[in-house]
């Protein structure tokens, strides 16, 4: 689909919708328990230098995710 | 205002051990459960602001209203299947412990989120209560949630605190305590009907083919077996093997008919209940804007952020050393006269004599060179724990820790290895891998501790100056960075990475600040304090007795590696004990306060450099024995040792050309 793209690819402050979790259990397990699932809205608040971590904002929380994991949630803008 | 529906009447096969009543406190991580237990318990539990600060439980009999029951603070955890092993030991107590009455302390302005535990929870069938809790902060953020809609829809009582000020703290105990002795439990939440056929029908299936019983419902089981969790399928697996292969004929079924695997289909489900839930109890007003709420922009900022970290590292580095020495020089005078004085009436060569100078320079030596800074550094700590800025380094510096191996949770310990290595270590629990579990208790053991501070202060800021000690520091930081970028290229294996709350800044109240501060300064005063004094007798008796020479002998390997006078020997022992009494022991066993007339600023320089790296202290290795395997426990000790020798003979070396 269109105007798909990786977690990490999103600029700062967009908000963006979450299409898919790739990844396996263990990666999908703790995406949902800190709030993230499909269909989610989430907004992208900073992201750090030096391949540092994401902050997003999930329903009032801020959650710091490493570059690595950002990799394996794809979403789109909204 | 309550009204619990009581539907399922069978008894809990886990019968109460104890006869007091079983009170657990359980949430996600950064709820409040240590807050709301310290507040019937008195300050037991070591309460901060990030996520994971309690990695292990605590018990404690506590009297309310004139009984006493057993109060349980869980670590946090974010479902009842685990990720990491702090949230293992919340999740194995739950499934296995006696509980008479569970609290589910929830973050209000989190409650959609937080639902997704409670519902798991109200699957052990378990009298249980909700504390909604934070309710202050949720206010300003606009959320206002309807108690009496929520208790309607789960059938348990629920109600708002603000634990930090003991708000509502008394009422919700008071309602606990009924609903345990009630033994009422909540409604059974039930979700879509097509999940929940697949989930009866394998709940159906336990119940005629498992012939061993659990402690926990059917329903539970099932569902947590369709969700892949490998705790429970290994309980399976132990008792009946043969089941397994059915199990995942139900799990492949739902993955079928819902067109992905089947742990995504319960976990939607469970989230789409919760929203569900949440979106009938809650409602939105417009949030008033805080200072909390712009701090980030700058203490996170991609440039701003990494300059004040820094700013604020070195101010607090040179409040605590100027601090530290504007207390110790008068303290330091007063006891050499006291000592002084006493001494000039007593014949100086009785064995009585002896034993009372080594009193009195035990006593003096902690109090006049260990607490003064000692007290500042742990209450700085405390503040910086408390006001939430840790998960913030931890997000700043992910990106650096990743060039070493790590990620930045790892950060987390580290910091709090400045106060003390033992909870850093402990605090290395927060992290999924094995791999990464080592390598930061390895940074944990090697963070110059609060004794080891005091060194590097007493010793090397006293004489050399403030800028020589906060080079020790970066130094170590250099070393520690190094180190474990070296056992990393060891140990290759990609970890899962970062995945952290950002708590929300509170700034903490004065009196849990001190009186964390003071619990911490109790550590050094009833177990470090006590050993210095008999330490100190122990070796002016051996003195006496010309003991310490062979010990000396025994330790003159290392002492001529490094240059250093014999009689530094036995204090490098004693420093194993406990870091501070190097030093200390170091003042008895060159018999002067004065260092410097027995030993030259590259000595001073090269002891302290030694004492920092080598081996961490016993009661370091003893929780690093629990945490890492006992191979892996000789391996950091004797990579310590072998460092700490090679960084002082360099130093000896570097300062041979200065001095």
């Amino acid at each position: 689909m269109e105007n798909q793209l990786r977690l990490d690819q999103v600029r700062e402050n967009q908000e963006v919708k979450v299409i898919e979790i790739l990844g396996g259990w263990g990666i999908r397990q703790r995406l949902n328990q800190i709030g993230i699932h499909p269909g989610d809205k989430i907004l992208v608040k900073r992201s750090a230098i030096m391949g540092g971590p994401i902050l997003v904002r999930v329903r009032g929380a801020d959650v710091a995710l490493g570059r690595g994991m950002t990799k394996k949630v794809i979403v789109q803008e909204i | 205002m309550i009204r619990s529906h009581s539907h399922d009447k069978h008894h809990h096969p886990r019968q109460p051990h104890s006869r007091h009543l079983q009170i657990v406190l359980i949430g996600q991580p950064n709820c409040g459960k240590s807050t709301l237990f310290n507040n019937v318990a008195g300050y037991r539990s070591v309460t901060a602001n990030f996520p994971g600060a309690s990695v292990t439980f605590t018990k404690s009999h506590v009297r309310i209203f004139n009984r006493v029951y057993n109060i349980i603070d869980l670590p946090g955890t974010y479902s009842l299947t685990s990720t990491d092993p702090a949230a293992r030991e919340a999740q194995r107590y739950l499934l296995t412990q006696p509980i008479d009455v569970i609290v589910n302390v929830i973050d209000t302005s989190l409650l959609s989120r937080s639902l997704e535990l409670t519902l798991q929870l109200m699957d052990l069938n378990i009298p249980m209560v909700l504390c909604l809790n934070m309710v202050d902060e949720a206010e300003r953020k606009g959320i206002e949630i309807n108690t009496e809609a929520l208790s309607n829809q789960l059938g348990i009582p629920v109600f708002k605190t603000v634990a930090s000020h003991g708000i509502g703290v008394k009422e919700l105990f008071r309602e606990t305590i009924k609903i345990a002795y009630s033994k009422k439990v909540g409604r059974h939440i039930r979700g879509n009907r097509d999940v929940e056929l697949v989930i009866g029908r394998l709940s159906r299936f336990l119940k005629q083919s498992l012939h061993h019983p659990f402690a926990y419902s059917r329903h539970l089981l099932a569902t947590k077996l369709l969700e892949n969790d490998g705790f429970f399928e290994t309980q399976i697996r132990k008792v009946q093997p043969e089941l397994i292969g059915e199990i995942k004929s139900f799990r492949k079924e739902l993955s079928r008919t819902h067109g992905r695997s089947s742990d995504e289909v319960i976990n939607t489900e469970r989230h789409a209940l919760s929203m569900s839930i949440f979106e009938k109890v809650a409602t939105f007003k417009k949030p008033k804007l805080h200072w909390k709420d712009r701090l980030d922009s700058v203490l996170m900022h991609n440039v701003w952020g990494y300059v004040f970290l820094l700013a604020i590292l070195f101010i607090f580095f040179v409040l605590v050393f100027k601090i530290g020495a504007y207390i110790e020089k008068p303290l330091l005078s007063f006891f050499s006269t006291l000592s002084a004085a006493v001494m000039s009436r007593m014949n100086p060569a009785a064995l009585f004599t002896v034993i009372l100078k080594s009193i009195l320079d035990g006593i003096g030596g902690g109090i006049a060179i260990v607490l003064p800074y000692l007290f500042p550094f742990l209450f700085g700590l405390s503040f910086l724990e408390d006001i939430g800025y840790l998960p913030r380094v931890a997000f700043l510096m992910d990106g650096f820790m990743h060039r070493i191996g790590l990620h930045g949770t790892a950060v987390i310990p580290a910091v709090l290895g400045y106060g003390c290595n033992v909870p850093a270590v402990m605090a290395t629990r927060i992290l999924e891998s094995p791999r990464d579990r080592f390598i930061a208790s390895l940074v944990s053991t090697m963070v110059p501790c609060a004794a080891r501070m005091t060194i590097i202060f007493g010793l090397v800021g006293y004489y050399l100056g403030g800028m020589v000690a906060f080079f020790i520091y970066l130094l170590n930081l250099v070393i520690v960075a190094l180190s474990a970028g070296f056992v990393s290229k060891l140990m290759p294996e990609s970890t899962p990475g970062m995945m952290m709350e950002i708590p929300v800044y509170h700034l903490p109240q004065l009196k849990v600040i001190l009186t964390k501060t003071w619990l911490r300064i109790k550590e050094f005063i009833i177990i470090a304090w006590p050993l210095l004094i008999i330490g100190s007798v122990v070796l002016s008796l051996s003195d006496y007795f010309h003991f310490t020479r062979l010990l000396n002998l025994m330790i003159s390997p290392v002492t001529w590696i490094l240059g250093l006078p014999v009689q530094v020997g036995t204090t490098l022992i004693f420093g194993i004990l406990r870091k501070e009494l190097s030093m200390l022991m170091l003042f008895q066993a060159l018999g002067t306060r004065n260092v410097l007339s027995v030993m030259s600023h590259g000595q001073i320089l090269v002891f302290t450099i030694f004492v920092v790296f080598y081996v961490p202290c016993v009661a370091t290795l003893g929780v690093l024995y629990k945490q890492v395997r006992g191979k892996d426990t000789w391996a950091i000790l004797l990579y310590t040792f072998t460092l700490a020798l090679i960084l002082g003979l360099l130093t000896r070396l570097v300062a041979s050309l200065i001095w």
